[in-house]
């Protein structure tokens, strides 16, 4: 079964679990199987259409599925899906600003 | 019973390094008889360098006149004053060597200098740089000539900068209006207890001076944003980014490919980093890997969620040896790589990078951004997922 990495911000929606296992032939699949299992992080993975979001990348091992065939991607069973969205820490702030001051 | 060489030693004339001084002040001629690489490596100014192998064979054109006052010196005194002696057999009756010769010069704390263009201090303070082929005295001299510019003083850029002055890396310019407070401490080693209180930029600059005065460290207490980023980062090689929001880290982006600067780019958060190294045109660009950012809610800072110190310190560390290796021009850089680290399970991941054709920066069809998009382009108000609010009074005070 393929192995999903589970970025730092979803883990509190993945029971703290840093790696899952998940089923499915395709990417798409491994990860809709994940948000069954996890409901919670349905909503941070697709969009309201199904559509991955643009703001999480994914990739099958070391390679941007992006630039594979998105979620239509092969899966194998000893493969490992990297979901990671963009961190912006540097280590200080307790608050982001909403926009930047022009 | 006296040696051969001892005999020579007692016929030859010996003077004082206060001595030879006055005498090379006074327009003396100084042969510095030793090899090339000693030369090289350090070498007393005016000094004129002929190896004793060859002197023989140059003195009558670099001393005609028979009488003319030599002086000979070389590392202790052993070959300037066989060579005296030589000179001496050749008919040359003014000559006489300097006790000591070069060793004893430097011990007493007199000037010498260098053609690797190291200083003696600098060639005892790098040697261990200096030692390594790939680096050697070249890769030195291009850290102190390097000007590489942190956004921040804190998580990340508080080791990369520490670690970068010991380097040698010649200007470190700092941004960061924040000022050190007590939670700092645990992971920003740059800072101390004293300092709570004082500019983190400030306080920075203290500590790398204590610790290298090679360094010149600029302090920018600025708001960083569209109107004076591109100037800022014109003056630097390399950006070491630090900032803790998506704005501030999309602006830089923005403006750096525009200027074609590398920025080494590090983000942190609980226990978990990651880095890569955007060199534009060259691999991808922060907007290639990350074209849209997440919502509040998948974006956390670290003063919410708390950090390992430590882990800011891998981070701050690799992003310090990416930019040595930027600047040497040595290794493989990050370029196209991104490096995740986790430190709870001491796990490394390595995902790779592609330059997306359509990115609206660096893409294909991307237009020079003109000075007036930076920073608004394509929208930064959707940065956080919610509509404009209030502007915060400074991005850049937030940073790491």
């Amino acid at each position: 079964m393929p192995t999903v990495k589970i970025p730092p911000v979803l883990r509190p929606r993945t029971g703290g679990e840093s790696e899952v296992s998940s089923c499915g032939e395709t990417v798409g699949a491994v990860l809709e199987a994940l948000a069954e299992a996890h409901p919670d992080t349905r909503e941070q993975l697709f969009s309201a259409e199904g559509e991955l979001n643009r703001y999480v990348n994914v990739y099958l091992n070391d390679e941007d599925v992006r630039v594979l065939d998105g979620l239509e991607t092969a899966v194998g069973g000893s493969d490992t899906v990297v979901i990671l969205p963009a961190m912006a820490g540097g280590s200080g702030a307790p608050t982001l600003p909403t926009s930047f001051p022009r | 019973m006296a040696t051969a060489a001892d005999q020579i030693r007692h016929r030859i004339e010996l003077i004082s390094l206060d001595r030879a001084r006055e005498e090379i002040a006074s327009g003396t001629k100084l042969i510095d008889v030793r090899e090339r690489t000693e030369w090289d490596e350090s070498h007393i100014e005016g000094a004129e360098h002929v190896p004793q192998g060859d002197l023989v064979e140059r003195i009558d054109e670099l001393a005609p006149d028979r009488s003319e006052r030599l002086l000979l010196h070389c590392r202790t005194d052993n070959r300037s004053v066989r060579m005296a002696d030589e000179l001496e057999r050749l008919g040359y009756d003014n000559v006489a060597a300097v006790e000591g010769g070069i060793v004893a010069w430097e011990a007493a704390g007199l000037p010498t200098r260098s053609d690797s263009g190291l200083t003696a201090d600098q060639r005892m303070r790098y040697s261990r740089h200096t030692l390594l082929a790939e680096v050697g005295v070249e890769g030195q001299l291009k850290m102190l000539n390097a000007k590489v510019l942190l956004l921040g003083a804190g998580g990340l850029g508080a080791p990369s900068a520490l670690y970068l002055a010991a380097a040698g890396i010649g200007t470190l310019g700092i941004v960061d209006d924040d000022v050190v407070d007590a939670s700092n401490l645990q992971r920003q080693v740059i800072h101390s207890t004293e300092r709570i209180g004082i500019s983190k930029a400030t306080s920075a600059r203290i500590t790398i001076e204590a610790l290298n005065p090679d360094v010149e460290v600029i302090e920018h207490n600025l708001r960083l944003d569209a109107s004076n980023i591109l100037e800022l980062i014109s003056e630097y090689d390399v950006i070491v980014d630090g900032a803790d929001n998506f704005p501030t880290r999309y602006l830089l982006n923005d403006a750096a490919v525009r200027l074609r600067k590398a920025v080494v780019s590090a983000s942190i958060l609980g226990f978990d980093g990651q880095i890569s190294t955007f060199a534009p045109y060259e691999g991808p660009c922060y907007r290639c890997l990350y074209p849209v950012p997440p919502p509040p809610e998948l974006a956390p800072s670290c003063g919410a969620n708390g950090v390992l110190g430590v882990m800011a310190g891998v981070m701050g560390l690799l992003q310090a040896n990416e930019v040595i290796k930027l600047v040497a021009g040595i290794g493989e850089p990050l370029v196209g790589r991104l490096l995740l680290y986790e430190s709870l399970g001491t796990r490394f991941t390595e995902l790779k990078v592609k330059r997306d054709p359509q990115c609206p920066i660096c893409g294909e069809d991307a237009a020079e951004i003109t000075a007036e998009e930076i920073g608004r382009f394509p929208d930064y108000e959707l940065f956080c997922g919610a509509p404009a609010r209030e502007a915060s009074p400074s991005a850049v005070q937030h940073v790491a």
